[in-house]
């Protein structure tokens, strides 16, 4: 009798085969939620660099303009331009672009409203003079040239 | 008969690490909010008069910059920016002791024109000049380093902060005029 002895060991292990099924879901469920980036840019950005850099305390009261090179040169030409948020703009829309983003703070906040340039060291002054000059009328005074590090003493 | 302890397998515990992080490499932005902070002149006023306002020539100190980056310094041309810091501190510090340079830091006045040809990286690079004069002379009367200023500049809600801000910068404001552009390139 003793040869059908019962086994009182039980298997306790988890089954693990499933593990990438799971995994992978939690994969598709990320990248379909997540927002990735808001914008892609798509002009040159090649920033200068600089030693007195500011940081800028509230990130939900900055927003950003790119001027450079389109990186699509026989799309859309050599000539530097402006992107905001995921088209390119002339300078004659900044008023209204600005008003637009300020529509997104909530009214104690707006004439903090601070504007980050993102622009290309090969980027001509004219051009950003033109912005400024825009920003000006829009009563966004708050202006960022933004810069990298430079580590080098001067 | 001691039972054998349950054991959740952690083989595979490497791979959810990776994948997660893979995804928070690929998703995170780091966010580049760093550079030169500037705030422009208000808007002009068309029905305002245009009433020339007088700055005595003592108290500018003139930047210029042409369409092909060349620089003029006080109507004099210059090729080697690294004494132009050292420049504008003494002249942002003259207080009338010579009488070429500023009466006192709160009428002095920098001055710095560009050409619409001009390369943004060269208009960079004099401004963080300028700015680093202005920040070197706050730091120092606060008696804190270029960097901790600009670090207590920039989160001015820290009462501690805005101390060494107010200690620095009191009776020296950071009057630099950046003109509209000549048109002589771009």
């Amino acid at each position: 009798m003793s040869k059908f002895k019962k086994k009182t060991q039980v298997k306790q292990d988890i089954p693990t085969s499933s593990m990438p099924d799971v995994v992978f879901m939690l994969l598709f469920f990320f990248m379909v939620t997540t927002e990735l980036r808001q914008t892609s840019i798509e002009v040159k950005q090649n920033i200068p660099k600089a030693t007195q850099l500011r940081k800028l305390q509230r990130k939900s009261l900055v927003t950003n303009l790119y001027i450079g090179e389109p990186i699509k040169k026989d799309q859309y030409g050599t000539e530097p331009k402006i992107q905001a948020n995921d088209v390119f703009i002339e300078p004659k829309d900044i008023v209204l672009w600005v008003n637009r983003e300020k529509d997104k703070l909530s009214e104690a906040e707006r004439d903090q409203l601070t504007v980050s340039l993102k622009v290309d060291k090969e980027a001509k002054r004219g051009l950003i003079a033109d912005v400024e000059t825009e920003l000006r009328k829009a009563n966004s005074r708050k202006l960022l040239y933004t810069t990298l590090e430079d580590d080098k003493k001067n | 008969m001691p039972r054998s302890t349950p054991e959740i397998p952690n083989a595979s515990m490497a791979d959810i690490a990776f994948l997660l992080l893979t995804f928070f490499l690929v998703t995170t932005t780091i966010a580049n909010d760093r550079g030169l902070s500037i705030l422009l002149p208000p808007p002009p006023d068309p029905n305002a008069k245009q009433d020339e306002v007088k700055i005595q020539e003592r108290n500018m100190f003139k930047i210029q910059v042409n369409s092909s980056d060349a620089l003029l310094v006080e109507g004099e041309p210059m090729d080697d920016v690294s004494g132009l810091k050292d420049m504008i501190k003494a002249f942002v510090l003259n207080n009338g002791r010579d009488p070429n340079s500023s009466d006192n830091p709160e009428k002095a006045i920098v001055s710095y024109k560009t050409d619409r040809g001009t390369s943004h990286a060269r208009f960079v690079q004099i401004l963080d000049i300028i700015q680093a004069a202005y920040y070197d002379i706050y730091a120092e009367r606060a008696s804190v380093t270029n960097a901790k200023f600009r670090e207590a500049a920039s989160d001015l809600s820290d009462p501690q902060n805005k101390e060494i801000y107010d200690r620095g910068r009191e009776g020296i404001p950071m009057n630099i005029s950046i003109a509209e552009p000549t048109k002589v390139g771009g």
